[in-house]
């Protein structure tokens, strides 16, 4: 399903360049449940990127579901990141001084679904991450940083997306919060769902079923735990 | 992305930035209300000139005598001083000039008026019935100066209301009061109605009397100071002007009409001279308002520009979770002609109170004009429209994780 080939990423930064990644090739199947580790300044970030359709490789191709993702059009790689991919930012990413509801809600009102089945599916995706339901007409601004998270991850499942990718998911809660976060994860995964997350953090990667070692933006382990 | 959905993510975008929104929509205020305001003063100014050159009558051509030159004498008395303008003249001008409409020959003097222990100084107007009509004078009540009061020399006078108000106090009605003009006795007849100050003559200070009884009793003499002719309507009057010259200049033996002792003006000549004046008026308000025009226009553009840099960010999050760049693109240009709008709306209230307020309180007419609204809003929407939706537009082509990045 997702088929990367020799990617590479240089960044120009003032004249000079930078190379994040070199020439990383590896497939991830339907239903794999992956973790992306490395130390910071690996390009494991810039990877997730690209495997998300938010950024393009400088050289090498990337295939998602057989089309070459660099053939497509502005408009179709919008399309793909609404229907088949749920990104969890490390930043978070939600509107400000907008509603719980409005955000998860938010990438529905591009898939031209209507206000009443918008609040539906977003509640549903809320209840699946232990939200309590007082918190749905709170502003995003006004949340603690592990609800802010599990809203980041609830607008990633709104729209039923085949590969959800996670960047840092644990990283800003307490151990018992992310253990409940990543056993969404698991269940999402035995849904049938790919997973994609980056850590650092062994205890988090032991969740997955596959781990890829990343260093100076090259592979250096990639195995399969269970 | 439906329609209805684009004005929920509009209102909400600008509802949720309160200040932002509403500093936006104040740029917009001020520029369209201020240029409405000033371009309504102007206007209004201009009307209220021309209707006060209208006031002294329409189409007229007044005749006044010209230079006072003694034999051999190379002093000037001034134009209007000579005494070269007889009854006769004013006669021959009622019987040859055959386009004119009507004809008031006039004489006028200042005159100390004494009753009962008030006196006042102003000038008498000896003249003729059809002076009413020819310089647009109205009775307030009583009656003006008849053709039998000048027929039969009567001792009557009609008076200016400003005249009333100096000899009687205000509220009083002096019709069938006397008065005394020069030691001579008249009796009050009728008020005139109230024209309002025109230029350095005031004609609501005046006293009107009937002519023959001004020059038997006041003035001593057939002189008149100034014929005043009417016109049908604009377009014969020069050649009434012509009539007159011609006829003036073989009854006073003239034949060179550089040394003509009398001078014939066009009331246009005067309307020319005072619009020329309103439109130096006019460009000086005009540049005023494209100034403040301009001024507003670069306080819209600023609010737009950093509103959209400051919301790349936005921008780039709608993208990654799968906006197209034509959605992006309409929510900004939703968001931009709403602002403009309400803030239009409330800019042409603003111009319109501020026009009104000036009517109000400084007495200036004032005139909204469609055209000025319509160049005031169109400028600033189009500046509105143009800088909240162009970097919008720049922004949704980047790739999302650029903009999400952007700082």
């Amino acid at each position: 399903m997702i088929e990367c080939r020799s990617i590479t990423k240089i960044y120009l930064n003032g004249g000079q360049e930078t190379t994040v990644l070199r020439s990383v090739s590896f497939n991830i199947a339907n239903g794999e449940f992956v973790a992306i580790m490395g130390p910071s300044g690996s390009g494991k970030s810039t990877l997730m990127h690209i495997l998300g359709c938010l950024d393009s490789p400088t050289s090498g191709q990337y295939l998602l579901n057989g089309h070459n993702v660099a053939e497509l059009s502005d408009d179709a790689l919008a399309d793909i990141r609404r229907e088949k991919i749920g990104f969890v930012f490390q930043a978070f990413n939600l509107l400000p001084r907008a509603t719980v509801l409005r955000n998860v809600a938010l990438p529905l009102v591009y898939a031209g679904i209507s206000r009443s089945g918008r609040e539906e599916v977003a509640k549903k995706s809320l209840a699946a991450v232990n939200l309590e339901e007082s918190h749905y007409n709170h502003l995003s601004n006004q949340l603690s940083g592990g609800q802010i998270q599990r809203v980041a991850i609830a607008r990633a499942l709104v729209n039923n997306p085949a590969i959800i990718l996670a960047d840092e998911p644990t990283g800003n809660l307490d151990t018992k919060t992310g253990e409940a976060v990543l056993a969404t994860f698991e269940s999402l995964n035995k849904q049938g769902r790919t997973i994609v997350l980056i850590t650092h953090e062994r205890d988090v990667a032991a969740h997955a079923k596959r781990i890829i070692h990343i260093r100076d933006g090259q592979i250096i382990n990639d195995e399969k735990t269970r | 992305m439906k329609i209805s959905d684009l004005f929920e993510e509009t209102y909400a975008a600008i509802v949720v930035n309160k200040v932002r929104s509403s500093l936006t929509i104040l740029g917009i205020v001020i520029g369209i209300g201020s240029v409405i305001a000033m371009v309504s003063i102007g206007q209004g100014a201009q009307g209220s000139i021309e209707s006060s050159i209208q006031s002294i009558g329409s189409n007229l051509v007044l005749v006044t005598p010209g230079f006072q030159r003694g034999p051999g004498s190379q002093v000037s008395g001034g134009r209007g001083s000579a005494q070269t303008l007889t009854q006769e003249d004013a006669d021959a001008i009622i019987k040859e000039v055959t386009l004119a409409k009507a004809v008031a020959p006039e004489i006028s003097r200042r005159y100390q008026i004494t009753v009962r222990g008030k006196n006042t100084n102003t000038s008498v107007i000896g003249t003729v019935a059809s002076y009413a009509e020819v310089r647009n004078v109205k009775s307030a009540s009583g009656s003006f100066i008849t053709d039998q009061s000048v027929r039969s020399l009567s001792k009557v006078a009609v008076l200016g209301p400003t005249t009333v108000s100096d000899l009687f106090g205000a509220g009083v009605d002096p019709i069938g009061q006397t008065i005394r003009i020069n030691k001579v006795d008249f009796k009050v007849i009728g008020v005139t109605k109230s024209k309002g100050g025109s230029g350095f003559s005031n004609p609501d200070d005046a006293v009107y009397v009937p002519l023959s009884t001004a020059q038997r009793f006041l003035a001593g003499d057939n002189y008149v100071t100034t014929i005043s002719v009417e016109a049908e309507d604009a377009s014969t009057m020069s050649a009434i002007q012509q009539q007159i010259t011609a006829l003036l200049m073989a009854r006073h033996n003239i034949a060179n009409q550089q040394l003509a002792d009398f001078q014939v003006i066009n009331q246009s000549d005067i309307v020319a001279a005072a619009s020329s004046v309103t439109g130096i008026f006019t460009i000086l308000l005009a540049s005023i308002a494209g100034i403040s025009l301009l001024v507003g226009g670069i306080g819209i553009m600023n609010m737009m520009l950093t509103t959209v840099t400051e919301r790349t960010r936005e921008i780039g999050l709608r993208k990654a979770i799968g906006a197209h760049r034509g959605d992006i693109n309409r929510q900004f240009l939703s968001e931009a002609v709403t602002l403009t709008l309400i803030g239009g709306g409330l800019g042409i209230l603003l111009g319109w109170i501020l026009a009104s307020a000036v009517t109000q309180f400084a007495g200036i007419a004032t005139t909204i004009s469609l055209s000025s609204v319509a160049l005031a809003f169109g400028v600033s929407a189009a500046i509105g429209i143009v800088f909240g939706y162009y970097p919008a537009r720049r922004a949704s082509k980047l790739n999302p994780i650029d903009a999400l990045r952007y700082e």
